[in-house]
């Protein structure tokens, strides 16, 4: 068994410091810190309701906490915009997949490539050399990153028509063309089988590897949070409960009682 | 060597011009509803940047329309003479640059508009440019300056065939040359999901306001375009109905459509002078195309290809 002492000391990339929010009378996260290092894949687990999605919309700015702080990469993170969090470097999966429904596999990830662009609105109109070298430029990207998870030989489908599996990791792909640091995944095991949460653990590995990120993964499936995640958090009604390996979260008695049963 | 796009841009250009040298050997009568054909296409397709591919919903599209007709009018008719322009001058100098100031004056009200309504989600949007046709309206008939209520009379017809294809190719070359770039994408990206959007790094509000001036902006030029064809503006003809003619334009020819727009705003712009001796009951045959239209083909008229149901 592991001891606390076999961690190993990680600088902060993300990081919560006694967060809290209220809807209304309704808290629904309480006084949470948290921290995801640098290059780190942690887990935020909880039972239904426990505030884990809630905690995801803070990190990504679509709501503000009532109280404490969140800061990414040494910066506080308040009063930005969801856009803006994600130019500094937070990507996200939603727990619903929330595709561009209508557009192809191709340009729901080439849309995502745009955080890279020097070219605007008037540049779309002039259409000169500089702009059709970079737009060349991405859709190259776009391919390649497409070409690493097999999407390549659907890239003109509209990305609606894919199958569930496909859609789930057409969005982490798309959350990678914005070149995050830090990825969330929102319950990406939520209606798979057995097969294909074998394949989303090393798919989440890979990228982790890849792309040198780091990872917050919320998930109900605890082969798959045990399976990958090197640290995990657990919540219960809006509180922190624990944070372990998984080998402490398994043998923590609150843990148990509250989740694991 | 330019663009493929743009030498399609050029040669419309130039055809418009052709065909306007041309036009005298035209019947006057259907010389007038082709150019009320190309004022209807630079307006759908305006429109359609913001209804269709942009997803939000306005129903202001004549009142913006208004802002750059009376804009333009004015400055023909009264500016442009007091300074002393001569009727050459006027025509070749005066009028274009007064199409151009009414699109910018189209353009800043719909800024002044889109601003505030666009940074909310919903359909904030339609009930405020509702509201904004109908301001537009009462504003214009109560200004002595313009008119009021009786209109504004006296308009040079400056207008011809290379304004109107000149401006509706124009029009359709933004419309395409925005949409077809990475940049572009995010538009269609913003219509699909916005929430989605913004994770993904799109400031949605600066797309949605994007494309709110710029279809503004193009309705204003086609307001320039209209009132030196009519020859007389009536607040009236700036109505709520005149921006519901321009949304079916927009859901006849399919949502996001390039061609089915401008094929749409073709027939219905032919088939408004047809029908114009049934008077009022236009708009019945209107509401009626409409609810046919939704039960029968959701995805529009023209959507290619044209036989493949819209999937669900």
């Amino acid at each position: 068994m592991e001891k606390e002492g076999d961690l190993i000391p990680v600088a902060a990339l993300l990081q919560l410091d006694n967060v809290t929010i209220r809807f209304g009378g309704l808290t629904a996260v309480s006084a949470v810190s948290a921290t995801v290092g640098e290059g780190e894949l942690v887990g935020l687990i909880g039972p239904n309701g426990a505030g884990k999605t809630t905690v995801f919309n803070m990190v990504t700015g679509v709501y503000q906490p009532t109280e404490g702080s969140i800061s990414f990469a040494g910066k506080p993170t308040a009063e930005l915009k969801p856009f803006e969090i994600t130019e500094r470097g937070i990507a996200r999966t939603f727990q619903n997949i929330r595709l561009f429904p209508s557009l192809t596999v191709f340009d729901n990830v080439r849309v995502a490539f745009h955080l890279h662009l020097k070219h605007d609105s008037v540049h779309s109109l002039t259409r000169g050399p500089k702009f059709h070298h970079e737009e060349i430029e991405l859709r190259e990207r776009t391919r390649e990153l497409l070409g690493i998870f097999n999407l390549e030989r659907v890239q003109d489908e509209p990305a609606k028509s894919l199958p569930y599996g496909d859609q789930r990791r057409l969005e982490i792909i798309r959350a990678l063309a914005t070149g995050p640091k830090l990825l969330l995944l929102d319950e990406p095991a939520a209606g798979m089988n057995p097969a294909e949460k074998v394949e989303l653990m090393k798919l989440i590995q890979f990228i982790q590897e890849k792309f040198k990120l780091a990872v917050l993964l919320v998930e109900h499936d605890m082969k798959v949070v045990m399976g990958i995640c090197q640290r995990i958090h657990v919540l219960e009604y809006g509180r922190k409960i624990a944070e372990g390996t998984p080998a402490e979260i398994r043998g923590n008695k609150a843990v148990i009682a509250a989740y694991l049963g | 060597m330019l663009p493929k796009s743009q030498l399609w841009l050029l040669l419309a250009l130039v055809a418009a011009g052709v065909a306007s040298a041309l036009s005298r050997f035209l019947d006057p009568y259907i010389l007038d509803v082709v150019m009320g054909v190309g004022i209807a296409i630079t307006l759908a397709s305006s429109l359609n940047l913001i209804n269709g591919f942009t997803g939000q919903f306005s129903l202001g599209h004549a009142g913006f329309m208004a802002v750059g007709a009376y804009t333009s009018a004015m400055l023909t008719t009264t500016l442009g003479p007091k300074l002393g322009a001569s009727p050459v001058l006027l025509q070749w100098a005066v009028f274009p640059a007064s199409l151009l100031l009414a699109g910018l004056a189209a353009a800043l009200a719909g800024l002044a508009v889109g601003a505030p309504s666009l940074r909310l989600k919903g359909d904030y949007l339609a009930i405020v440019t509702l509201g904004f046709g109908e301001i537009i309206k009462v504003l214009l008939q109560n200004m002595d300056v313009v008119g009021g209520a009786r209109g504004l009379v006296g308009i040079p017809d400056y207008t011809n065939l290379f304004w109107t294809f000149g401006v509706a190719a124009v029009t359709v070359y933004v419309v395409w040359g925005l949409l077809n770039s990475t940049y572009g994408r995010g538009f269609l990206a913003v219509a699909d999901d916005e929430v989605a959007a913004e994770a993904m790094g799109l400031n949605t509000t600066r797309y949605k306001i994007t494309a709110f001036v710029v279809g503004s902006f193009f309705a204003g030029v086609a307001g320039g375009l209209y009132a030196h064809l009519k020859g007389y503006l009536n607040p009236g003809g700036f109505d709520f109905n005149k921006s519901i003619e321009i949304v079916v334009m927009v859901i006849l020819g399919g949502m996001g459509r390039h061609v089915g727009v401008i094929v749409a705003a073709i027939l219905l712009g032919v088939l408004n002078e047809t029908l114009r001796s049934f008077g009022d009951y236009r708009m019945i045959l209107y509401s009626l195309l409409l609810i046919i239209l939704m039960l029968t083909r959701p995805q529009g008229l023209f959507t290619w290809p044209l036989w493949k149901k819209k999937a669900t």
